[in-house]
């Protein structure tokens, strides 16, 4: 029983290079060996698991900002997803001893059981302004120290990201029923939350998760009242077929759709629009986003790179409706064909503030106002 | 939406004298308040009887009143100023109380005032107990089972027959849970809840499921009129629910809650907001089970509080500006976020390090109070320490709560048995924390200790950190890892090298990290910082970015609000900063208290927010790397490191180390007044029991007894025998040897008076000089004091002047000196001189119109006071009297005796001002909470023989005005001898009917009452005067205050007859 402060009883040491070859020097925390990704950092103070878990962090070296994590252990209900996602994982402290009713286990163990490369006693707050100051860096975290360096360093600066979304999506399609089932509503699984379709459900939707490749053809079976795409990792753009298949959908059919985060960037691209790269991405529980609509302002859970290019929407396929209050960067898209809409945030939220949870009800009410056309 | 158009003169009401639960955090967020409205291009008009605040200085608001906080003054002061709005959420309940008044009486709308920030339904819905019940659960939000009851019969039905005990007691519309508590039994509940009833104003109490042992959570929301809502902070207390808010150990964010709880919470209080329609800040406090995801609902306040001003310190975020700024219209996104510059105000700060709030109590000056905490607050101020981890933060914040630790070692502790540890471990008081800590020492296991305490295992876990890093450290090698890990636990060198025996194999300075609110994400330049240990220190970038080329000076600030000790040192901080900068150096505050204006990021260049000692402060200085320091204006917090600069080679600025020594070692101050020719009462000193009884003796009673270098006169007391003499040694010396010895001085009953004095070196300003109300023997802070002299010749005065002169002059004194006078019969003595600011600068300087700490800071840098155009000598008195009349919180603290003597006991104060003695004198008492109206018939005297000639002339006034003078035996007897007739009433130990009985009458207005000897709680005249104090019963212990009332009384002054003063007009 001992903190992880008292790293010089316990503590195996691991290192953390960046890609211009800066040397952090921390802690093993987790799983032995090596890992390489994107190091990229969330502002979250609660909610790790969930980070964790999130499919959206695929192929990225995730930093938590808040220096004390696992103080409230893991648990079996939390995750987002079947397992971790992210590459590795970049703490200032960890919590040997959890202290929450649902803890079963600690942080430690939960990342070794998932072979997840991390380390601990990172001066956090130098990494994250770095990040902010150069952008996104790849990086690698070792418990090794090379025997090459300008092997590693190679390595690291080669990493890319790729078939991120076929990576993390399921192959085949998964069934989520409503205790009070009133919709069906496809899903398309680009890397998507638990908590999307836990809304949905909540929302009197039965929900079948599809396979991110789906096309039109293969989603009517289920006879859809609405459509979700859902989020995801990666750079949107490199996703041609899915790009098809969406516009697809958005030009012959006239099913209510709701995309989020990846989901929405693909739609941007769908109908004409641009994405692009943020220097270091929004990520963290505290983002302010502007609903155009109801001149309200809501604070959003974000994990995303990439973005929608504000003037890239053609004015004949839609417009903004949502704007990021900080930066002014685009946050939703409202389009011209009917009930179709998509944000760049996150209101299933899973970890954050619930504030956008509304945006399901608008779905909702898309749904039964198409419906009722019928 | 922008400002709104129907805004033009907003009237800002304060929130009063400093008393226990509501501090100086009123006056951080007035001072926000004001500068925001005024930024706004918006007339203020301000109201507050506290004259020690830096939101009642001329320059915060186009009218500022220094006037008694009641209704009826607040009347009139609308029909002279004719404000359009009236911003009430910003004076704690104080201000809100008196806002909701007025509203309810219909007066507001007569007078076409609107409310800003908050309506009446909004504040009854919050905060009157049935309504908020309704509230929440007309939105589903859980509530604890309680009833509210007018009456005890009906509380004790409810508790035997509904919810069972134990219960907890919350009476309505009171200060910090006045009159409350926790209930185990139905015998309980009928104290508790009868003193209760009597406190609430409205005679109602909550009867309430008591959940102690839950967690307590808490959440500062803020909201717009457009219902955009955000939360600002979380905060988790380390002691569960049952001890109060404002007497728990605090972290933010909170720590133990998984995401799903936290939204769940967070989720709650915006809906909470969002029902009562709150526009601004508001405080929402849950208890969650720690076995599930039950909770509810404790407490809201619709309005800033001492949390909230917690709160913006710990996340950078402004709170009490960003409400004014909605309250007159707009909206979180259109409020810039002024720690970024590039952000807005709607968003929730991101924190990347630890914050936890340590509280302040008065135990130390009221050693018989009882030190149980419950749901009455008991501390009179806090802490607030920042850091990468939680045991970082916590022993940062246990060496600024200056208790003398520099670890959770409790010297007392160590001579109780393992046994006596693990049952102390049962007692819920201030200083359980350091018994938790060892009872971890004694092998006592993390689960019985939870059992025991119920403080959750994450915090119990992370205390026993700290044991083991201490016997880690005393065990092997000093290594460099060890070493480290030592360093970012929070323990300092100096005990590094004590508990190891060696010397660190590589010294690591403190790095600072920046407080900007968003974890890094942005580029800030917000000045505020914090240390840490690791490689990048943000603040020596900060300055080499910023290098501006001027001098720079470190200000230290004078740390937590205590008794003695209070907000006027934090006045003179902030003047000294803003004169510095004025002059064109760099100014930097080190100070740790976080309901402070001083603590303001953009107060000064640089704010570190760190423990004042030695080893703390040299990681500032060594980033900084000053020209100068200043300590003359953080009280004896500042003075205190005076040694450490100069060993350390620092220039402090003002009056020397060696001089500070002369004015504070007994031998050397002697000698200087024999040089100079002044007398001062006969004086010995003593280091043991055995030489104090005897130069005590020696001297002849009465004595004063007090320690060295002392503020507030802590542990002074007036011994009149040799057993007195015997008990105040036994009690200072209970925590081991003395350092410094204790002064024993013949005491002098004769006519107090206090001047400060500015100085350079060759020439002296005196402002003003101050008479004391009451003789000495009053501390005096504790003493109605009176500017200018209301009853000194001529030739006294010429006397004091030239004193003053004097001493000012062998003392070298540079910048300010503080001296206390005694005229007895014909001759004047000094009784101390403190070469440092004092509590009456502020009042001084405002009534006076000569910016005190703004001259002496320029005199420290070389100004002379002839360069700043000013003649030396005594500046010839104004038009006006002002009288500064001292504000007690005897009501919180169970136990404590509220004789008034040597040592001070007042927690705040408020002033009168007029143009004749006796209006300001009866602002003064009104504004002090004095009824100056007949409410019952009677006026009770029970003194003791010294007192009791004095007392029939007093007696003879309030029976003059129409009282029936009701006495105890002694006191009787002596009135009735010389034809003053009195009523006989018992003692509260003899036969009833007695004191109490007539108490239970409501009949009693005023008791007189003194004891030869005071403080013990068994003593019957302490019991009695807890009995009235319990009861609202003004009290009054010194001839001299009775008699100054009794006068007042006679003098026939109503609020008609007394002006309104603007004190810009004077």
């Amino acid at each position: 029983m001992t903190s992880s402060k008292m790293a010089y009883r316990e503590g195996k040491k691991a290192w953390l290079i960046l890609a211009d070859g800066t040397v952090f020097n921390g802690f093993s925390l987790g799983a032995m060996g090596t890992t390489i990704g994107e190091v990229v950092f969330t502002t979250g103070m609660t909610g790790y698991q969930e980070t964790l878990t999130d499919p959206s962090y695929f192929g990225q070296i995730v930093t938590q900002t808040f220096p004390l994590i696992g103080n409230y252990g893991v648990n079996t209900v939390d995750p987002e997803s079947s397992r971790i996602w992210l590459r590795g994982y970049i703490i200032r402290e960890w919590c040997y001893e959890p202290s929450n009713f649902r803890s079963q286990s600690t942080l430690g163990e939960y990342l070794s059981n998932n072979d997840i490369v991390g380390i601990y006693d990172i001066d956090t707050r130098a990494l994250t302004k770095k990040i902010r100051e150069h952008g996104v860096m790849n990086g690698a975290i070792t418990t090794k120290w090379p025997d090459d360096m300008d092997e590693l360093l190679e390595k690291i600066n080669a990493f890319t990201i790729k078939d991120a979304v076929k990576s993390v999506s399921w192959d085949a399609p998964h069934y989520f029923p409503s205790k009070d089932p009133k919709y069906n509503v496809v899903l398309f699984d680009f890397g998507f939350k638990r908590n999307i379709a836990r809304s949905l459900n909540n929302r009197g939707c039965n929900v079948t998760v599809v396979p991110y490749d789906s096309t039109l053809a293969d989603i009517k079976k289920y006879e859809p009242d609405g459509i979700m795409l859902s989020n995801g990792p990666g750079d949107p753009a490199e996703n041609t077929e899915v790009i098809a298949n969406i516009k697809e959908i958005y030009e012959k059919s006239d099913i209510p759709i709701l995309g989020i985060c990846l989901g929405h960037q693909l739609m941007a691209l769908a109908t004409g629009g641009r994405t692009a790269k943020l220097k270091y991405g929004h990520r963290g529980a505290n983002q302010p986003v502007v609903d155009k609509k109801i001149d309200r302002v809501f604070v959003t859970t974000q994990n995303h790179g990439y973005y929608v290019v504000n003037d890239s929407v053609p004015e004949e396929v839609g417009k903004i409706s949502h704007y990021n209050a900080n930066d002014g960067s685009c946050e939703g898209v409202e389009y011209n064909r009917p009930y179709t809409f998509t944000v760049q945030f996150h209101p299933e939220a899973a970890a954050g503030p619930q504030d956008t949870q509304y945006l399901f009800d608008r779905f909702i009410d898309n749904i039964e106002a198409h419906k009722n056309e019928k | 939406m922008p400002l709104r158009s129907d805004i033009h003169k907003v009237l800002v009401i304060g929130s009063g004298p400093i008393v226990i639960g509501q501090a100086a955090e009123f006056d951080y967020a007035g001072n926000q308040v004001c500068r925001t409205l005024r930024e706004e291009g918006l007339e203020v008009v301000l109201i507050n009887s506290n004259p020690a605040t830096i939101m009642t200085d001329k320059t915060m608001a186009d009218k500022v009143y220094i006037e008694p906080l009641i209704v009826p003054v607040l009347k009139k002061i609308i029909k002279i100023e004719k404000p359009d709005s009236i911003l009430p959420t910003m004076g704690g309940q104080t201000g809100l109380t008196l806002a909701m008044q007025l509203a309810k009486e219909g007066f507001l709308e007569e007078q076409g005032v609107k409310l800003l920030g908050a309506d009446p339904v909004t504040i009854d819905k919050a905060e009157d107990r049935q309504m908020f019940k309704d509230m929440l659960e007309s939105i589903g939000e859980p509530v604890i089972p309680s009833k509210v009851v007018t009456d005890i019969d009906s509380a004790l039905e409810f508790a035997d027959n509904e919810i069972g005990y134990p219960v907890i007691v919350r009476p309505a519309f009171t200060l910090g849970g006045t009159g409350g508590g926790i209930c185990e039994t139905r015998k309980e509940l009928e104290i508790i809840g009868s003193a209760g009833l009597r406190q609430s104003p409205i005679t109602q109490i909550l009867v309430e499921k008591c959940v102690s042992g839950w967690k307590e959570i808490e959440f500062e929301v803020m909201r717009d009129a457009k219902n955009n809502c955000i939360t600002v902070c979380s905060m988790e207390n380390l002691d569960p629910v049952g001890v109060h808010t404002g007497d728990s150990i605090v972290i933010a964010p909170a720590v133990t809650l998984a995401d799903k709880e936290y939204q769940m919470l967070r989720t709650s209080a915006i809906k909470i907001i969002q029902e009562l329609g709150v526009e601004g800040g508001c405080n929402c406090q849950f208890a969650l089970n720690p076995d599930s995801f039950e909770y509810a609902v404790i407490e809201v306040n619709p309005r800033v509080s001492r949390s909230s001003a917690l709160a913006s310190k710990a996340t950078g975020y402004p709170i009490a500006k960003v409400a004014s700024r909605i309250a007159i219209g707009y909206s979180l996104d259109e409020i810039k976020n002024a720690v970024t510059g590039k952000t807005f105000a709607c968003f929730e700060p991101a924190l990347d390090y630890v914050v936890v709030k340590f509280p302040k109590w008065p135990f130390d000056k009221f050693v018989y109070a009882k030190r149980t905490l419950g749901t009455q607050m008991k501390a009179t101020g806090e802490v607030m320490a920042i850091g990468s981890f939680f045991e970082q933060a916590l022993m940062k914040a246990v060496r600024s709560i200056e208790l003398g630790l520099e670890t959770l070692n409790l010297p007392k502790l160590k001579a109780l048995s393992d046994e006596e540890v693990h049952d102390k471990l049962y007692d819920c008081d201030d200083e359980r924390i350091f018994v938790v800590y060892e009872a971890f020492k004694r092998g006592i296991d993390l689960e019985t200790i939870f059992d025991i305490t119920k403080i959750d295992r994450w915090f119990l876990s992370k205390i026993n950190n700290l044991v083991y890093m201490e016997w880690f450290l005393g065990d092997g090698e000093l290594t460099e890892e060890k070493y480290k890990d030592a360093k970012d636990l929070g323990f300092l060198d100096s005990t590094i090298i004590e508990l190891s025996g060696q010397k660190p194999p590589k010294r690591i300075p403190a790095a600072f990290k920046m407080v900007d609110t968003c974890a890094a994400e942005f580029e800030a330049e917000t000045p505020y910082f914090y240390a840490t240990y690791d490689e990048e220190n943000e603040a020596a970038e900060f300055i080499k970015e910023h290098s501006t080329g001027k001098k720079k000076v470190i200000v230290f600030g004078s740390g937590p609000i205590r008794i003695g000790q209070g907000i006027e040192f934090d006045y003179c901080s902030v003047h000294c900063v803003k004169a510095l900068k004025d002059a064109g150096y760099e100014a930097i505050i080190v100070n740790n208290n976080p309901e402070t204006v001083s603590t303001d990021f953009d107060i000064s260049d640089r704010l570190y927010f760190e423990p004042l000692t030695p080893e703390d402060v040299d990681g500032v200085l060594e980033t900084e790397k000053p020209w100068g320091a200043i300590v003359q204006f953080g009280g004896q917090t500042a003075i205190k490191l005076t040694k450490h600069l100069t060993e350390k080679g620092i220039n402090i600025l003002g009056t020397s180390a060696d001089d500070i020594d002369a004015a504070e070692d007994r031998e050397r101050f002697n000698e200087l007044l024999d040089k100079c020719g002044i007398p001062q009462p006969e004086g010995k000193t003593a280091f043991t029991t055995d030489v104090a009884v005897r130069e005590a003796n020696e001297l002849g009673y009465p004595v004063l007894l007090r320690p060295s270098y002392v503020l507030g006169g802590q542990n002074m007391i007036i011994a009149y025998s040799e057993k007195d003499v015997v008990e105040y040694m036994g009690i200072i010396t209970r925590n081991g040897e003395l350092e410094n010895p204790v002064l024993i001085d013949k005491y002098l009953m004769g006519q107090e008076i206090e001047v400060d004095a500015v100085c350079d070196g060759e020439n002296f300003l005196i402002p003003g000089i101050m008479e004391h109300i009451e003789r000495a023997g009053v501390h005096s802070g504790d003493s109605i004091s009176v500017y200018p002299p209301y009853a000194l010749s001529q030739s006294v005065i010429d006397k004091i002047v030239e004193f003053t002169g004097m001493l000012a002059k062998e003392l070298h004194v540079l910048g300010l000196v503080n001296i206390q006078y005694v005229y007895y019969q014909n001759t004047l003595y000094v009784i101390e001189v403190n070469p440092r600011s004092s509590r009456t600068v502020p009042y001084i300087s405002k009534v006076t119109n000569v910016p005190i700490v703004d001259l002496a800071t320029k005199i420290l840098l070389g100004e002379t006071l002839e360069s700043m155009g000013y003649k030396p000598g005594l500046v010839p008195s104004g038009d006006y009297f002002a009288v500064k009349v001292p504000v007690f919180s005897f009501p919180k603290l169970t136990d404590a005796d509220s004789q008034l003597g040597p040592e001070m006991k007042s927690t705040g104060e408020v002033l009168g001002i007029d143009k004749d003695l006796e209006s300001a004198l009866f602002k003064g008492l009104l504004g002090a909470g004095y009824e100056l109206h007949k409410v019952g018939n009677i006026v009770l005297f029970t003194v003791k023989d010294a007192d009791k000639a004095d007392a029939l002339t007093v007696a003879r006034k309030f029976e003059q005005f129409g009282y029936e003078i009701y006495a105890t035996k002694g006191t009787c007897s002596y009135f009735n001898e010389h034809g003053m007739h009195a009523h006989h009433i018992n003692k509260i130990d003899e036969p009833e009917p007695n004191t109490d009985t007539i108490f239970d009458t409501g009949e009693v207005d005023f008791v007189i009452s003194t004891s030869k000897i005071g403080r013990d709680p068994a003593m019957a005249s302490v019991q009695m005067r807890r009995k009235a104090i319990e009861r609202s019963i003004a009290t009054l212990t010194s001839m001299d205050t009775a008699n100054a009332l009794a006068n007042c009384l006679l003098s026939g002054k109503t609020l008609d007859s007394v002006n309104m003063v603007d004190i810009n007009t004077i």
